[in-house]
């Protein structure tokens, strides 16, 4: 039977791990993450897991660790944040090229400078173009979910793609909240044993890993991973319907919350489509057509998805929790709007919540409010503005 | 040469290579601009050049020099260099 317990979204996390039982964990402590290794470094010592727990010297080591325990046939994971997700990055596109199905949790912080150990966005959106999954969680029980789900998704043999797992530091990884932990064996039974598609470690069928490709057959390799990830298109909701029938919460690409006959929709990624759900439901309450839809997967992004879900609104504000320096709006803005390209929608951006910056339910209204005012004026300028900023 | 070449949907994932061995498919003779000649009548059968070149190369039978394996020749110019009695010259392609 399912347990409802009282846990932090790290440690929810953690549970996700001990059940999926890994081969193997190579991991470096970095906060707002250190609290989940810890956590399942206590599985490891209390014989929970089998685990060959791996301790090592900074992140590029742990992702070269998991890169060469997945290449070896292992269910392999790590977690990580901010910096530490940054010191991965080389390894972080060999693993997702060399389609090693690796599964990491990434507690979101901010990037330096100035150093700031908070909540924002901007060390996974740096990483959206390095080839991995990646599912945005709203909360502690999404996140144990979703990682979960992960492993089923990367290790999909038309997907072969890793996953990054994101829960908002501090907000979700560090606040308490109530989580249905499933059983251990129910876990286990819903990721299946680990067959991997190749290994390093199967003498009768010697095969070689990572060899280098001259200009001859670069882009042939490079094409064929857009398969992979196209593939988790369906696979993501299929093994989100699958989950939701074993255990009663099913997830999607997106998800929408009030949007039939809303005006003015917003889209959000991670906690704050929590705190937005509050909003929308004052809002409809007072008779304001207004909605929203959450992200859960940003890659691969859900474009058909939102043309639909956004295309009957008048209207669109975006809620970015990083900055693409130089770009015309933040990640989610860009790809919101090419989503409805050709459509005559105004969409803003709205920057907010960087470094922990805290994002109230009265400036989310405030939002809302100005999405309707587009609704009707149709005129998206100023197409981005920053929430909360002093002048 | 290009229609030798395998489309994407052809090939491993992740740019894996599945068979062993196959290198001897991979013609490598493509990235030589100088070719090693043979003068046998130099050549005193030493094989210097067949225990130096990297690339297995040099063609020997019944324990003497017979010629080079141009499909996998890069060229190096090893052998030239190591040759005792000037019996490998390079010339340009």
């Amino acid at each position: 039977m399912a347990e409802r317990m009282a846990l932090t979204g790290n440690e929810a996390v953690a549970y996700a791990m001990m059940q999926i039982n890994p081969d193997v964990v190579a991991a470096y402590p970095i906060t707002p993450q250190t609290a989940l290794m810890q956590k399942f470094a206590d599985f490891v010592a209390d014989g929970e897991v089998d685990t060959q727990f791996v301790l090592v010297e900074s992140e590029h080591s742990a992702m070269s660790a998991v890169v060469g325990a997945a290449a070896a046939g292992a269910r392999a994971m790590t977690a990580t944040a901010a910096n530490g997700l940054a010191l991965m990055w080389e390894i972080l596109y060999i693993a997702a090229s060399t389609r090693l199905p690796i599964v990491m949790p990434v507690v979101n912080r901010a990037l330096s400078a100035p150093i700031n150990i908070l909540c924002d966005h901007s060390d996974t959106m740096g990483a959206r173009d390095s080839g991995w999954i990646q599912l945005f969680s709203e909360n502690a029980q999404e996140a144990y979910d979703n990682t979960i789900q992960a492993v089923r998704i990367a290790e999909h043999r038309d997907v072969l793609t890793p996953v990054m797992v994101t829960l908002d530091g501090f907000i979700i990884s560090h606040g308490l909240e109530v989580v249905e932990v499933l059983d251990k064996e129910a876990v286990q039974d819903f990721v299946g044993e680990y067959e991997p598609a190749y290994t390093l470690l199967d003498p009768e069928h010697p095969i070689t890993f990572g060899p280098i490709d001259f200009s001859d057959y670069y882009m042939e390799h490079k094409r064929s991973q857009v398969d992979g990830i196209e593939a988790a298109r369906r696979v993501i909701p299929e093994v989100g319907r699958e989950f939701g029938k074993r255990f009663g919460r099913s997830y999607g690409m997106i998800e929408e919350h009030g949007t039939d006959g809303a005006e003015a929709l917003l889209v959000a990624l991670g906690s704050t489509a929590g705190s937005a759900k509050a909003v929308v439901d004052d809002m409809r309450e007072r008779g304001l057509p207004v909605g929203l839809v959450k992200i859960r997967a940003f890659r691969p992004f859900p474009y058909e998805e939102l043309r639909e879900a956004l295309g009957k609104a008048k209207a669109v504000a975006v809620m970015d929790r990083s900055i693409s320096f130089g770009a015309q709006a933040g990640p989610l803005a860009l790809e919101v709007r090419s989503a409805l390209y050709g459509l005559s929608l105004p969409v803003r951006d709205y920057i907010y919540g960087l470094g922990g910056r805290n994002i109230t339910l009265e400036e989310i209204e405030d939002i809302l409010q100005e999405a309707l005012e587009m609704a009707k004026t149709k005129e998206a300028e100023p197409l981005v503005k920053y929430v909360s900023v002093r002048e | 040469m290009s229609e030798e070449l395998k489309g994407y949907r052809e090939l491993p994932i992740g740019g894996l290579i599945v068979e062993p061995g196959n290198a001897v498919t991979y013609r490598t003779g493509t990235w030589r601009t100088f070719r090693p000649v043979w003068h046998e009548d130099k050549c005193i059968h030493c094989l210097f050049c067949w225990v130096y070149c990297p690339d297995a190369a040099v063609q020997v039978k019944d324990g003497k020099m017979t010629g080079f394996d141009y499909e996998h020749c890069k060229g190096c110019g090893i052998c030239a260099h190591e040759c005792p009695r000037d019996a490998i010259t390079m010339e340009k392609e």
